[in-house]
């Protein structure tokens, strides 16, 4: 009943507990902690958010449903005004529809927009259709009035899964439709649903999008390789890999690089961050990391292909002071070619020695009769 | 210096001998080219242990010394006034001319960067604390004044009507030319040679005084390596000791390379002039000896002839080679006989050598479990640049006057007798 | 103080820039004095935890500068790992492990000694190494570099070296991060990324102070010397260990620099020119009159001889 009562209503003391986790993330001072709370508290602050689906799983925002702290409820109750969501919302139909002409009316140039999943633009984008228009036509007219576009996970960030090839119905990124608002990717497939809150609070705060990478990620959390976090690191380093599902060495927990494991390519905070509030993640429970957060990764490479290392560091184990192995091999016919050499100077000498004349009168011998 | 002294050598110049040293030469001039497209390391078993291998321990350390007999003898004609011996110079200056200009180039084989190298010129980058910077500079002048020293003798050919009167590489040449610009080769060379004869004893001179300052140098060079070269050979010494070392094994050299030229041209042997020339060997190996043993007595370390294991072996060998070669030559019946003579000459050039490749590579230890052994490329390299070297002493002696004329000349010699 | 603060920073950074102003250092060598105003480093393998990360951040930072590249290993087909085994062409430290037993052991740190007289700064022909005066620095010039590898031969450390399998090779060796790190930050990239305190980078004095602080504060734990102090004239790469210096592949040297000897006895004979030019002239005096003796004499013989005479001679 008490835990019930928790999730269905927020205490204070979950409401801090969030605005403290979010602000460690974006890695803020603990006085921020104050602000992020004060700037998620005012109701009249709440962010006007709109968001579409196109071609997707509805996987981010499940994957955002499973987040316990805050709650998915606590974030789009006290945190953003959620005032369209295809799948989450309460109305349907015409009742759908005009909340959401009314928030773009209402909120024109302040409310965020969120895109989950790809545009299809083939045939002019017939292959999605929301209320009879279609996607690209639907996200022209919601981003006309946002005041930014969070384009959630790796098919609304660079197509995704409907855009590997041959890709039928031309699916594209948000970046590759609207050119003239900020983009923020937020990749994933899932994407972490405290990057994504992280996100939003940040918004919200500040006014203002994270430092984002060269590829529209936000730095904070897409800053660093898996790799460079990952509990499995110590076995990358001592050279122990799992080299088949199931067998000792993948029992034993040892690095899956060998089985494609993404990881030292891909750029997520998922080997810090993890998923589901319990600390798993896909490379804790023995699958290799498929590269979710990078476009030419996801679906591009298949799972078990290596991925090269760009900046190798130096494995587990040490140079001795006594460097032997630096010896040339002496091979036996360079030996035999150096003792020929001498042989035959020393040899000819010698010969030599024995024809000239030992006698000790001056110029009356030549070297060989004519 | 009175050109009637010399003469060309009269012979065929494609011998068997000739072809062999050909494809030695080509080997060794492939193997350097793939060290150009491929790097050091893939040609050579150099290493960061050991950095210098063979190529600048013979090439340039032994080769030099080798190469000594043009300053040897300049020594003896000039300064020692025994000026009726210099019929025997330019013999001695050509190997020594070849001994340098391939130390040079072997030295460009070796250089990493050999595109900076004219950095030596740029007088801001000038380094006159290095050893190295005074060896290379005195090289490549001392090249340059070896070349001026032989120029007279191909001087004198150009000057005349007929260059050649066998088929031969000056024929050839003759042959393409026209009738002008021969004649205009003719005219500048009469011009120019008078002159240079006249100042030819200032090149001379100078050609005593570098190989005096950089053969020393090549002694100082080690004297960085303190550590690293075994207190065997290190010392202060080391530039002295140079010096020394490379003026008997030039004497020596002037030896062996007139008994083995006169064997292999058939000419008659030089046996009275070459017992002078050697009466002078061991007393320099005398000094040589006193200051070796003389320095490791007080440094106090005369115990490390016999408890430095390999190091020992190879330092009394080189010791021994020396003394044989010297004992032998104290006695002047030794000294008249060819055999004995060539026997103690090679003695001597084994022993004086091996103490260069003691201090340069046998008694060098950087410690930490490097060592060195050439590889077959890499002394392939260095057998290529000795028969180039053997290759153009040959082509040269038998294309422009250089040996000594034949005293008792029973033959009638058209070339001299055209100049007397 | 065990990290150099902010100000020394920043003061380091100062003479820094200064120098890389005031342009090349004079090459005469003067009488040696150890000079403790310049820059160094300490390297504590007593502190030392062997992560390499001084390994990774050297060459991170230093790549591009520096000519390096990552090394493979043999066994190593995909290129997973950098696989530095000593000092080489693509490697400008190196942390090596010394061990004698499971109770006897020690890490080392191999990089530049930065010799307050370095023999690699004689040696050079091209003037491509220099020691900077002010900072003490050792900096390595490719651009004037000839390949030579004297430097190598003279260096008692050994730590020079040269990358043998490249068509334009280099001499690669640590300068403290002088084009690179310390111009940024004002450190060496390898004593900013130690985490355990056991690379420091300030002015020798100052790691002097702090060495023998540390072998006073715990006699039992470090040798009661520290390396570089003395040895070869004195270095700015100072050590402190547990275990006998010559185990972890310093040398014993004496507290003489090679260099002062051979800079002597070059400056002995090479002073001014003098030598040189005398013997020149003393020789040519000699031949010169050794020559018109001869001639003299031939001429008297060769007039009974032979009527024609001597054509091209004098």
């Amino acid at each position: 009943m008490n835990r019930e009562r928790q999730h269905s209503g927020t205490s204070r003391r979950d409401f801090i507990k969030t605005c403290l986790t979010v602000s460690a993330m974006l890695g803020l001072p603990f006085s921020m902690v104050s602000k992020v709370a004060a700037a998620s508290r005012k109701s009249d602050n709440r962010p006007a958010v709109i968001w579409l689906h196109f071609q997707e799983c509805t996987g981010c925002s499940t994957s955002l449903l499973r987040s316990s702290h805050p709650t998915v409820s606590n974030l789009i109750l006290d945190m953003i005004s959620l005032d369209y969501h295809e799948t989450l919302m309460a109305g349907s139909g015409h009742q759908a529809e005009k909340s959401l002409h009314d928030s773009m009316r209402d909120n024109k140039g302040k409310y965020l927009l969120v895109v989950e999943g790809a545009i299809p633009t083939k045939d002019k984008g017939i292959y999605c259709k929301v209320a009879g228009k279609t996607a690209i036509d639907s996200l022209k007219e919601c981003a006309s009035g946002a005041a930014a576009i969070i384009a959630l996970g790796t098919c609304a960030s660079y197509g995704g899964i409907p855009s590997v090839g041959p890709n039928p119905t031309g699916a594209v990124g948000v970046q590759d439709i609207i050119k003239d608002k900020p983009i923020i990717n937020i990749p994933g497939c899932p994407p972490s649903p405290y990057n994504v809150l992280s996100t939003i609070l940040y918004y919200t705060t500040f006014k203002k999008f994270p430092e984002l990478d060269k590829m529209g990620r936000p730095k904070f959390a897409y800053g660093r390789k898996i790799h460079e976090h990952c509990e499995r690191r110590p076995h990358f380093d001592a050279g122990r890999f799992a080299s088949k599902y199931g067998d000792a060495s993948h029992a034993e927990g040892h690095c899956l690089y060998k089985l494609g494991c993404k990881g030292p390519a891909t750029y997520a905070n998922c080997s810090v961050q993890r998923f589901n509030d319990v600390g798993v993640w896909p490379v804790s429970i023995g699958h290799p990391c498929i590269g979710c957060t990078e476009p030419d990764l996801l679906f591009k490479t298949a799972i078990a292909d290596k991925v090269p290392l760009h900046e190798p560091t130096p494995f587990e184990g040490y140079a001795t002071i006594d460097t032997k192995q630096k010896s040339p091999v002496i091979d036996p016919v360079t030996t035999g070619v150096v003792g020929l050499a001498a042989g035959v100077a020393v040899g000819a000498g010698l010969m030599m020695s024995k024809k000239l004349p030992d006698g000790t009168k001056r110029g009356e011998k030549y070297g060989k009769p004519e | 210096m009175p050109h009637s002294e010399y003469r060309r050598h009269k012979a065929p110049i494609i011998t068997p001998s000739f072809l062999i040293l050909l494809l030695l030469s080509l080997i060794g001039l492939a193997l350097i080219a793939l060290r150009f497209f491929k790097g050091l390391g893939y040609v050579s078993n150099l290493s960061d242990g050991y950095p210098w291998g063979i190529w600048i321990t013979y090439d340039v350390a032994t080769g030099t010394a080798i190469a000594c007999g043009g300053y040897a003898m300049a020594i003896f004609i000039y300064i020692c006034n025994n000026m009726h011996y210099h019929h025997m110079i330019r013999s001695a200056v050509l190997t020594s001319m070849f001994g340098y200009c391939l130390a040079g180039f072997s030295v460009m084989v070796d250089l990493g960067r050999p595109w900076n190298a004219y950095n030596f010129f740029v007088p801001s980058k000038w380094q006159a604390n290095s050893a190295m910077f005074e060896v290379a500079l005195c090289v490549m002048i001392y090249s340059t004044v070896l070349i001026i020293e032989i120029l007279p003798s191909v001087l004198f050919i150009l000057e005349r009507d007929r260059w050649s009167d066998t088929r031969g590489i000056l024929y050839s040449i003759q042959k393409m030319l026209s009738r002008q610009q021969k004649d205009a080769i003719s005219k500048y060379a009469k011009m120019i040679r008078p002159k240079l004869d006249r100042i030819l004893i200032f090149f001379v001179v100078l050609g005593i005084t570098l190989p005096t300052m950089h053969q020393s140098s090549l002694g100082s060079l080690m004297l960085l390596s303190s550590s690293k070269l075994h207190p065997l050979w290190y010392t202060g010494f080391l530039p002295l000791l140079f010096l020394v070392n490379c003026i008997f094994i030039g004497f020596s050299i002037v030896v062996l390379e007139s008994i083995i030229s006169c064997y292999a041209f058939k000419r008659p042997y030089e046996t009275k002039e070459l017992s002078v020339v050697s009466a002078v060997i061991p007393w320099l190996t005398i000094i040589w000896f006193g200051v070796i043993f003389g320095d490791l007595a007080w440094r106090g370390q005369l115990g490390l002839i016999f408890n430095s294991g390999t190091n020992s072996f190879f330092f009394v060998l080189q010791n021994m080679l020396v003394a044989t070669g010297s004992c032998m030559l104290f006695f002047k019946r030794n000294r008249g006989s060819l055999r004995r003579l060539f026997l103690a000459a090679m003695c001597l050039v084994a022993g004086g050598a091996l103490y260069r490749f003691n201090v340069y590579l046998i008694g060098f230890d950087p410690g930490n479990g490097w060592s060195y052994f050439p590889s077959l490329s890499e002394f392939m390299v260095t057998v290529g640049l000795i028969s180039i070297e053997i290759l153009g002493y040959q082509l040269l002696v038998k294309t422009f006057p250089i040996l000594p004329r034949l005293h008792h000349d029973g033959h009638p010699d058209d070339e001299i007798r055209s100049v007397i | 103080m065990a990290n150099p603060n902010r100000r020394q920073f920043l003061q380091i950074l100062g003479l820094g820039g200064a120098t890389l102003l005031s342009g090349r250092s004079a090459t005469a060598s003067e009488i040696h004095q150890i000079n403790n105003d310049t820059v160094g480093m300490l390297y504590d393998a007593v502190k030392c935890v062997g992560c390499k990360a001084c390994m990774s951040a050297c060459k991170r930072v230093n790549m591009d500068f520096g000519g390096l590249a990552y090394d493979k290993a043999k066994f190593d087909k995909e290129g997973m790992w950098d696989a530095q085994v000593d000092l080489n062409g693509n490697t400008r430290t190196i942390i090596k492990l010394y061990k004698e037993s499971p109770q006897k052991w020690s890490y080392v740190k191999h990089s530049c000694m930065h010799c307050q007289k370095p023999s690699c700064v004689s040696a050079c022909p091209v003037s491509a190494m220099t020691r900077d005066k002010v900072t003490g620095i050792v900096d390595y010039d490719k651009s004037v570099c000839i390949g030579c590898r004297f430097c190598q031969v003279a260096c008692s450390f050994n730590i020079p070296r040269f990358q043998w399998d490249k068509l334009n090779p280099q001499i690669v060796k640590c300068d403290l991060c002088k084009h690179t790190s310390l111009i940024k930050t004002g450190t060496t990239a390898c004593a900013e990324t130690c985490p355990a305190g056991a690379i420091l980078f300030g002015k020798r004095k100052t790691l002097l102070e702090e060495a023998h602080r540390r072998i006073q504060e715990s006699p039992e734990k470090y040798q009661k010397h520290v390396y570089g102090e003395k040895e070869a004239g004195g270095t700015n790469h100072l050590y402190l260990a547990a275990v006998p210096y010559e185990k972890i592949g310093l040398p014993v040297l004496s507290d003489k620099a090679d260099a002062n000897l051979s800079e002597n006895i070059q400056h002995t004979i090479y002073k001014g020119f003098i030598a040189p030019v005398a013997l020149y002239s003393t020789l040519c005096f000699v031949a010169v009159r050794n020559m018109k003796k001869y001639h003299k004499e031939k001429h008297n013989h060769d007039k009974v001889s032979l009527e024609s005479g001597k054509k091209g001679d004098k």
